[in-house]
């Protein structure tokens, strides 16, 4: 068998296991489904939001749509697989598999492949649930879903990347949410997630720069709110290329880091 | 061929964790088709020696060679030609047995079949179950499973019994005998003596990293820890003498009561008796050391 029909056969493994795992599955695959829910209905009567006097007004929901979006992309990537790995190299899970005639290529296409799959999966059910429960009106124009389409994968895949290399942090597969969930939280605060970028301080929002779950959600947001929202935006447009260059620097940082990091077993010296 | 050929080879193995040393000084051969047991108290070295033979561990010093091949450079090609039974882990298990089974079937060239592995290891009934419903014993005969999936050339059993109940253990050694006539190499260790005794052709035995004594099982420990023990009881309460004659002593004790000798026993002594007393003698010549 070669590494990628090895990895193929993973990413089917890796995506039954996930969908098997009630703590995976509420965590990372529903939450930001849930938590539009919980925006949408909460603010259902404080009136529709806009980027100023006589521009495009939206609802509270639509304003939130990117931003969970963005946080689905990181849960289903840096969170699931950040807890998971820890969690199966305290398990002996990957020590088992590290005894076999498995490549760690294959092991880690199987991981960011069930992270694409599930991805694609959690954007889709979001989508489906915004346009049709929450009345939430989605891109009509092909390039919304082209620029959708890029963000996605790119956000994916680094989101994937940073989980595994993050899953080298926690000391054991127990203090693993511990560790990881705070971080991750933290991002979303800080990145226009929970909170609205454009209300947060000037410092606030140069740190959460630095991090690329701000760039996804700006990302998305060019993709789903009305161009007049561009205004809101630090520099006063969407700034795809920013974007773009600060997903890539993110995902060649996180896969040299989960290269650098790896390990079947801790091994000793 | 005058010399077996060896399947794993260790010559004057070290391992130091900082000042420690978990194995020092280890030397064995395995032979082909061979069934090993390498046996020792807790902490003796014995995980340590064997997870360096299956390339999870480097070595801090000696030679080492598995299959030809030195393992902690071994490749995928060579891990393809091993089985590997860990100690239990907890894994998660949302797959069901037939799942995994398939699934690690699909890692190797040339597995067995995963009905028939599922059949020699009694879990037939259970192929359809998630391995996190199975009891504890039967999510052993799963690792055992998927130890051997894989139609292994040299089989790791770390402590492949624990959790069976005595049936459980039967089965188990009918299948590694199993195993063992279709070719397999083993490396067993166990705390079980009996299971070394039933299943073992050498044994190796360590404790405190060292090597105490290595040999076929009716030679370890020497002649002179084989020397039968009789027991009976006469006026005085039980009696026991050690003799190398124990038939010419039982017919002298016939002649001396005049009838059967009450409570009469003749006692080899069993592998596990040989292994307490080497083990015994290696910590008691330790402590004469250090005093």
């Amino acid at each position: 068998m070669s590494i990628v029909s090895l990895g193929a056969s993973r990413v089917r493994y890796e995506t039954v296991g996930y969908f098997r795992s009630p703590d995976a599955v509420f965590f990372t695959f529903l939450f930001p489904l849930i938590m539009l829910g919980i925006f949408t209905t909460a603010f259902s009567s404080s009136g529709d939001v806009s980027a100023g006097p006589g521009t495009t007004s939206i609802s509270v929901g639509a304003y939130y749509l990117p931003g969970m979006v963005a946080a689905g992309i990181l849960l289903s990537g840096v969170q699931n697989l950040a807890v998971d790995i820890a969690g199966e190299k305290g398990d002996g899970t990957l020590k088992r598999l590290g005894g076999t005639p498995l490549s760690p290529v294959s092991y880690f296409l199987g991981k960011i492949g069930q992270v694409f799959v599930t991805g694609i999966l959690q954007a889709g059910l979001l989508l489906l649930v915004a346009g049709t429960v929450f009345g939430i009106a989605l891109p009509t124009e092909l390039s919304s879903w082209a620029t959708f389409a890029w963000v996605f994968v790119l956000g994916i895949i680094t989101s994937a990347f940073l989980g595994i290399a993050l899953s080298a942090l926690p000391r054991s597969g127990r203090s693993a949410t511990a560790v990881v969930i705070p971080i991750v939280l933290i991002l979303q605060f800080i990145s226009g997630v929970y909170l609205q970028f454009y209300l947060l301080p000037e410092w606030m929002q140069n740190i959460a720069s630095i991090f690329p779950l701000k760039w996804m959600a700006q990302g998305m947001r060019a993709v789903f709110l009305p161009e007049d929202f561009q205004a809101l935006e630090v520099g006063g447009s969407w700034d795809l290329g920013a974007v773009a260059i600060a997903l890539l620097v993110w995902l060649v940082i996180g896969l040299v880091l989960s290269r650098l990091t790896f390990r079947w077993i801790r091994k000793d010296a | 061929m005058t010399e077996p050929e060896a399947v794993v080879r260790v010559r004057d193995l070290h391992k130091k964790y900082g000042h420690h040393h978990a194995v020092d000084g280890v030397s064995f051969d395995i032979h082909r088709g061979e069934t090993f047991a390498l046996l020792g108290p807790n902490g003796a070295g014995k995980s340590t020696t064997i997870e360096i033979l299956e390339g999870y561990r480097d070595r801090t010093d000696g030679e080492v060679s598995v299959l030809g091949i030195d393992p902690g450079k071994g490749g995928l090609a060579w891990k393809a030609r091993l089985g590997i039974v860990l100690q239990s882990g907890g894994e998660s298990g949302v797959m069901t047995v037939s799942e995994q089974l398939r699934h690690f079937a699909g890692l190797y060239p040339n597995p067995r079949s995963v009905d028939e592995v599922i059949a020699a290891v009694g879990l037939e009934e259970k192929a359809k179950t998630r391995i996190t419903r199975l009891s504890g014993g039967q999510r052993r005969r799963v690792d055992v499973a998927l130890g051997i999936i894989g139609r292994p050339e040299l089989l790791f059993l770390d402590e492949p019994t624990t959790g069976f109940d005595p049936e459980a253990r039967r089965d188990f050694w009918t299948l590694v005998r199993l195993l063992k006539s279709e070719g397999t190499t083993i490396l067993l260790t166990t705390h079980y003596l009996d299971e070394a005794a039933q299943l073992s052709d050498r044994v190796g035995v360590i404790a405190g990293g060292k090597h105490i004594d290595i040999g076929r099982l009716d030679e370890i420990g020497g002649d002179d820890a084989r020397i039968p023990r009789v027991r009976w009881r006469d006026r005085d309460g039980m009696r026991e003498r050690r003799t190398t004659e124990p038939g010419a002593l039982v017919s002298a004790l016939c002649a001396e009561f005049g009838s059967e000798p009450p409570e009469l026993e003749v006692i080899r002594p069993s592998l596990e008796d040989i292994y307490l007393r080497l083990v015994a003698e290696s910590q008691a010549e330790a402590q004469a050391v250090l005093a």
